[in-house]
């Protein structure tokens, strides 16, 4: 077969199945692979089959107690965001890489995406929606604010669920020191400074 | 995600049976949950350790002595590890984030798997994830890759920083399997690419890491890990060196390196350690010495700058070293 | 009370929602009986969809639909052309075909009742295709450049001679530029949330121009645009990759039609580089002639850029050329590399970012050729006009931000010489560069409403992406209307709000701020004509032109005496809330008439590691020429947040393509590099007093692009003067720096 295989991905080549595979010519001599990514959809049906009973998890968010039926697969991120309807935390990347989804779990900052529900039950979570008491904001929450550490928003609520563990931890004693302990947490808005500002401001506030 | 059970286990026994029953082992998850999210991971079950009793964080003698399921950042906080290893704790603070860190454990950290684009792309030829199916990166975009201990097919770096610096200070690892403990040389768990580079650690069907254990001596005071990368934070190693030095009557009594983002795995480099005995501590030095590091280097078409900086890494590595007092 | 809201250092009026969570963005208005939509991206970077297994995929747990070409409906696709939709070519149809134009482009979606269900079917949908390899790198031989069809932007320009004047020139400088393709990535992924009633669609979605979305949308549908409405109240930044309507917006509304039921659709983070636009990669040349004293004889500024095979992308990469120096012979020509690839779009500083790159460092080369300052060169050469459209600038403070960037920086003592300046062993660079960006004022409407309580709402379409929309505009009104800034309520965010242009191009100050400022002024004008009307009033009977607004109260013109209160009016007519909207738009005769932009001078300071490589950023003053500013807290982030992107563009941001099939290598928060919290060191921004009565009612002049437009010419100049070594590819790396 007349085949020119330099220009195919690897990619393509021996994977998925080899039964799920087909090699087929194209009319202008191209070559083409089938591929699937994933593989074995017939055996996953299967499993699904099964795992369809749900788990069932209690948690407490904000002082709330909640107790739900879960899909094991749910993150604590989207157990807050499609079932909780808590929304102040968000998804930037779902893969760890971007901190916007920060959350306070058990008083320690974590990223929610990367952390399986199933796998803590009766966990306390804070989320941004549980920092101000009633009208009045957490001094970190108002130090934001004044600095302006914010463009967009997106990125602010794990901003500050960030900064209140980084000024937990002892690690907003400097500028340079929140900066590097707030590292797990992108802005692409840029709005770095003002961030270490409110820090900055909170830590001495919540210290004092 | 393919869909999975979880089972919860309170002991060793318990965890290494349901390991037995094709169970998968999960601690923090930060890297198991990314990947089973991309289906690049596919366990069907999945056995959850967080509460087995081995956090522990503790000096035994002059040796510093993990639980594996010790959190990153506990670790780099706990007075003993700053104290009796001041390189483990500036190792693990220049990893991930601060987020990651605090669920991340510390055999969790060792077992990552690789951060080559392709292997977390289903649709691209990965040898590693899907045997026989080629490398994308070895004729693809690779100058993140690998320049020692690549074989035709594979050349991913292994991304632990804590590794680097674990394999620089001879620390050990006991693991427990089904009805017996083991311990060897972190060194020993991980494995050459070769023609088996989806293999990569050395542990046994069901084995379960318990402990690592850092030995003391002269040279883990003047110990440091410089991470050179384009992003000052949160970003994987370009190249980075672990060095700890032993320095007595001005001449370098004892020395040990190793190096991360330039092999397909952690790397020690012995041949650098070899030409710094007997020497006094000064660049001269440390420049001859590092040209050691290059010996057996394999660059492929777009990671040829690392030649050029894996031995100043190890110089200014050592450098750092010798400044500490 | 006399009001003072505009210039003011107020803090945002949206702030409390951000800091608590309350901000919800697209993907945060739920919907009862909503199901989740999943997009699968084609594996292949050109070919044919040959085959969709979809019968295994439906079957599995929550699957309610698999949606491909060979089901999906044949829309409309009724041509609409958006003001940022390219003028020429036709956008993809999506899953109308079975052709397959780029890697990742949407082949199928799939719709489940759960994100987990949707997401584990997509994975296992297998597609077949034949595929062929995609052309995607520039410089594949391959790549046959043409000159853009139309539009201004892109056209060849030329005056005097600029060969012969270079072939002439005593002094030269000739260099190539290679700038690495970027990507948005926003914090927030795109996001549609779509919900039909009947035949009436709404779309919770993210977008920095809703009202074109709607009609984009409408005409893909083929409906009324009445019945289509787009509600995005937030946006979780966008740096122009929500000004068009991508393919999701419309897989979302097919879904929920073919379910029946609201369906949410987020993109993932990897397929937010593949079909959501990108800054095209560039290649440029740039040749300069000057004589021995530093007066430039010569401009030539040659550029190319990445484009799709289906539409033309034409960004301003040429632009600058022709006005920011005095110079007799210009040439500027800008083709573009059509490709196997998605269609690029805006990004902060479109164009100019790239153009003014090349140019900027272009420049920097002959003062070192000269041994000239950089910016005593650009004094020399600042022109008096716009040399190339030959106009007065309407203003333009060039050198006085370069004169109040240098001063604050210190850069007067800065050692000209190239490796002179260290900080142990780290060499030190001091770079400086020129920024600009024009000043765009479209037509733009508002709605205002004065209710009972003296309070007034205001709405126009518009989006807040960052900059601070929201309260911007509660300032134009406050100080319009003479109400305190918790008086008026700005909304916006909604297609049914009076339109507006689109939220980008630096436009939105100048365009919803003169059409707020119109709509608060018209509704005082239907107040005041009421009042006279109306017997119960106390100014009864008076003439329209003898009454007067004086800080919120009608008075006659004259009488000392403070006259009714909005509440009193209001109140006064019987309660019920008096409306107006008006619109405003640039004065063609004034377009005419004056070359406006904004301006801006950028110093940085960098080290560089010589041994490993390593440039990090020290410090940035930028000093900016923006017309008025509204609310200088605002706009100063606005700047540093350009600094940022700057920083970005100059050290980290590059998408990497796999030669082979077009994928982006590295699509991932992990792999694409911005910049994080540690790489961002002091960096101050200060505006110049500019006064500027042509470019709009306001006298602004934006600040969004030409806040970022100086940046990384200023590091890569800066990086220069560090080492020595001039690299002329953007991000500059390790890599690039391990011989200095």
């Amino acid at each position: 077969m007349p085949e020119e295989t330099s220009h195919i991905p690897p990619a393509a080549a021996a994977f998925p199945p080899v039964s799920r595979r087909e090699v087929l010519q194209a009319t202008a001599g191209a070559v083409a692979l089938a591929a699937l990514p994933g593989g074995a959809a017939d055996s996953a049906a299967a499993a699904e089959a099964g795992a369809a009973a749900g788990h069932s998890l209690r948690i407490t968010v904000n002082g709330h107690a909640h107790e739900l039926a879960i899909d094991p697969r749910q993150s604590i991120l989207d157990v807050l965001r499609e079932r909780l309807n808590l929304t102040g935390t968000k998804k930037g990347c779902n893969q760890g890489a971007c901190g916007a989804c920060t959350i306070l779990l058990n008083g320690q900052r974590v990223n929610a995406c990367l952390t399986l529900a199933a796998m803590h039950d009766g966990a306390e979570i804070t989320t941004i929606e549980g920092v101000a008491q009633g009208e009045a904001l957490h001094p970190l929450q108002a130090a934001f604010i004044e600095h302006d550490g914010f463009q967009c928003g997106y990125c602010t609520g794990g901003q500050i669920m960030s900064g209140l563990g980084c000024i937990a931890e002892g690690h907003a004693g400097s500028p340079a020191e929140i900066k590097a302990w707030m590292s797990g947490n992108i802005c692409r808005c840029g709005a770095y400074p003002g961030i270490v500002a409110a820090i900055a401001q909170a830590n001495k506030a919540v210290r004092s | 995600m393919i869909p999975f059970t979880l089972q919860k286990v309170l002991t060793e026994a318990e965890a290494i049976a349901a390991a037995g029953q094709g169970g998968r082992y999960i601690a923090g998850g930060t890297t198991l949950i990314d990947l089973m999210r991309e289906e690049v991971e596919r366990p069907e079950k999945l056995v959850d350790i967080n509460a087995l009793p081995i956090k522990h964080i503790r000096a035994e003698g002059g040796d510093l002595v993990i639980g594996a399921l010790a959190r990153m950042s506990e670790v780099a906080a706990h007075p003993e590890t700053q104290r009796l290893q001041p390189l483990i704790a500036e190792t693990l603070v220049e990893g991930a984030s601060p987020q990651l860190r605090n669920v991340a454990s510390i055999g969790g950290n060792l077992l990552q798997r690789c951060r080559c684009p392709f292997f977390r792309m289903l649709d691209a030829g990965c040898n590693k994830r899907a045997p026989g199916t080629g490398c994308s990166a070895i004729e693809g975009l690779n100058g993140g890759h690998a320049i020692l201990g690549t074989s035709d097919q594979c050349a991913a770096t292994h991304p632990s920083d804590l590794a680097v610096a674990l394999i620089a200070l001879d620390a050990t690892m006991r693991v427990t399997g089904p009805g017996y403990e083991r311990s060897f040389p972190v060194d020993e768990l991980f494995r050459l690419p070769g023609t088996t580079p989806h293999l990569e650690h050395t542990l046994r069907p069901g084995e379960l890491i318990a402990e690592i254990r850092v030995p003391g001596g002269p040279h883990a005071r003047r110990a440091r890990y410089l991470k050179v990368r384009d992003r000052s934070s949160y970003e994987f190693a370009v190249v980075s060196a672990a060095a700890a030095l032993h320095v007595e009557g001005g001449i370098v009594r004892d020395a040990r390196i190793a190096c991360g983002g330039v092999g397909t795995r952690p790397w020690r480099m012995r041949a650098v350690e070899r030409a710094l005995i007997g020497k006094a501590p000064d660049r001269a030095a440390f420049e001859a010495a590092a040209r050691q590091a290059t010996e057996g280097v394999k660059p492929l078409s777009g990671n040829h700058y690392k030649v050029e900086l894996l031995p100043r890494t190890i110089v200014r590595a050592l450098e750092m070293a010798g400044e500490v007092a | 009370m006399t009001m003072q809201a505009i210039g003011k250092p107020h803090s945002r009026v949206d702030g409390r929602a951000k800091v608590t969570g309350g901000a919800r963005y697209a993907a945060e208005f739920n919907q009862p009986d909503q199901l989740y939509a999943v997009v699968v991206g084609s594996t292949v970077g050109l070919g044919r969809i040959l085959r969709i297994d979809a019968g295994a995929v439906a079957q599995m747990p929550g699957v309610r639909a698999v949606i491909s070409h060979l089901n999906a409906p044949r829309l409309a696709y009724q041509p609409h052309k958006g003001g940022t939709d390219p003028a020429n070519g036709e956008r993809l149809h999506v899953l109308q075909d079975d052709q397959v134009r780029f890697y990742g482009q949407p082949v199928a979606v799939i719709v489940a009742d759960s994100l987990d269900h949707a997401e584990r079917a997509a994975a296992a949908l297998a597609v077949s295709y034949a595929g062929e390899t995609p052309v995607v790198d520039p410089l594949d031989a391959k790549v046959q450049p043409v000159a853009p069809q139309a539009g201004r932007a892109g056209a060849d320009r030329s005056r005097g001679d600029a060969d012969a004047a270079f072939a002439a020139a005593p002094v030269t400088v000739e260099a190539s530029f290679d700038m690495a393709r970027e990507n948005h990535t926003p914090m927030e992924p795109h996001a549609t949330i779509a919900a039909w009633s009947g035949d009436r669609l709404t779309l919770w979605s993210k977008s920095q121009f809703v009202v074109n979305e709607q009609a984009e949308i409408a005409a893909i549908f083929g409906m009324p645009a009445a019945n289509v409405q787009v509600i995005c109240p937030f946006v979780g930044g966008g740096f122009g990759t929500s000004l068009r309507t991508w393919p999701h917006v419309t897989l979302a509304a097919i879904a929920a039609r073919q379910v029946g039921r609201p369906v949410k659709l987020v993109l993932t983070r990897r397929q937010m580089f593949h079909t959501t636009g990108h800054r095209p990669r560039t290649l440029q040349r740039v040749a300069l002639g000057a004589t021995t004293d530093g007066r430039l004889t010569s401009l030539i500024h040659e550029g190319s850029g990445e484009t799709s095979r289906y539409e033309q992308f034409v960004e301003a990469l040429t632009s600058t050329s022709g006005f920011m120096y005095s110079c007799p012979n210009v040439r500027t020509r800008y083709r573009l590399l059509p490709m196997d690839t998605g269609t690029p779009t805006f990004m902060r500083g479109p164009g100019e970012a790239s153009g003014m790159y090349a140019v900027e460092s272009a420049i920097d080369e002959l003062s070192y050729k000269l041994g000239i300052d950089p910016v005593e060169l650009r004094r020399r050469n600042e022109p008096a006009i716009d040399e190339a459209e030959k106009l007065p600038f309407s203003s333009r403070s060039l050198m006085q931000c370069y004169a109040l960037g240098a001063e604050r920086f210190g850069w007067a003592s800065r050692d000209p010489r190239p490796r002179a300046m260290r900080d142990g062993r780290l060499l030190i660079g001091w770079g400086v560069a020129s920024a600009s960006y024009p000043c765009f004022f479209s037509p733009a409407s508002a709605r205002v409403r004065l209710l009972a309580d003296g309070s007034a709402e205001v709405e126009a379409a518009s989006s807040d992406m960052g900059p601070g929309t929201y309260t911007s505009m509660t300032q134009v009104a406050a100080e319009t209307l003479s109400l305190p800034l918790d008086k008026v309520r700005f909304s916006l965010g909604r297609s049914d709000f009076p339109a507006t242009p689109s939220h980008g191009g630096s436009q939105t100050m100048s365009s919803v701020g003169s059409a707020v400022r119109a709509a608060c002024l018209a509704v005082q004008a239907e107040l005041a004509k009421r009042a006279v009307a109306d017997r119960r009033s106390q100014l009864f009977g008076a003439s329209i032109d003898s009454v007067e607004w004086r800080e919120g109260r009608l008075s006659r013109k004259g009488d000392a005496a403070a006259g009714p209160s909005y509440s009193e009016l209001v109140t006064g007519a019987g309660g019920s809330p008096v409306e107006a909207g008006a619109s405003a738009a640039r004065d063609a005769a004034i377009a005419k008439q004056y070359s406006m932009h904004a301006f801006g001078a950028v110093f940085v300071e960098v080290s560089v590691d010589p041994d490993l490589g390593l440039v990090r950023l020290r410090r940035a003053v930028g000093a900016y020429g923006a017309g008025r500013i509204v609310n200088p807290k605002l706009a100063t982030s606005q700047c540093i947040g350009g600094m940022v992107g700057g920083l970005g563009m100059a050290l980290m941001e590059r998408t990497a393509l796999d030669p082979r099939d077009g994928r982006p290598v590295n699509a991932h928060m992990g792999d694409y590099l911005v910049p994080v919290n540690l790489d961002v060191p002091h960096l101050e921004a200060h505006f110049v007093e500019e006064q500027d009565p042509h470019v709009n009612p306001l006298g602004v002049k934006g600040l969004g692009e030409v806040a970022l437009v100086g940046m990384a010419p200023a590091i890569a100049n800066a990086v220069f003067h560090a080492t020595g070594k001039r690299v002329r590819e953007l991000p500059i790396r390790i890599e690039n720096l391990l011989d200095v």
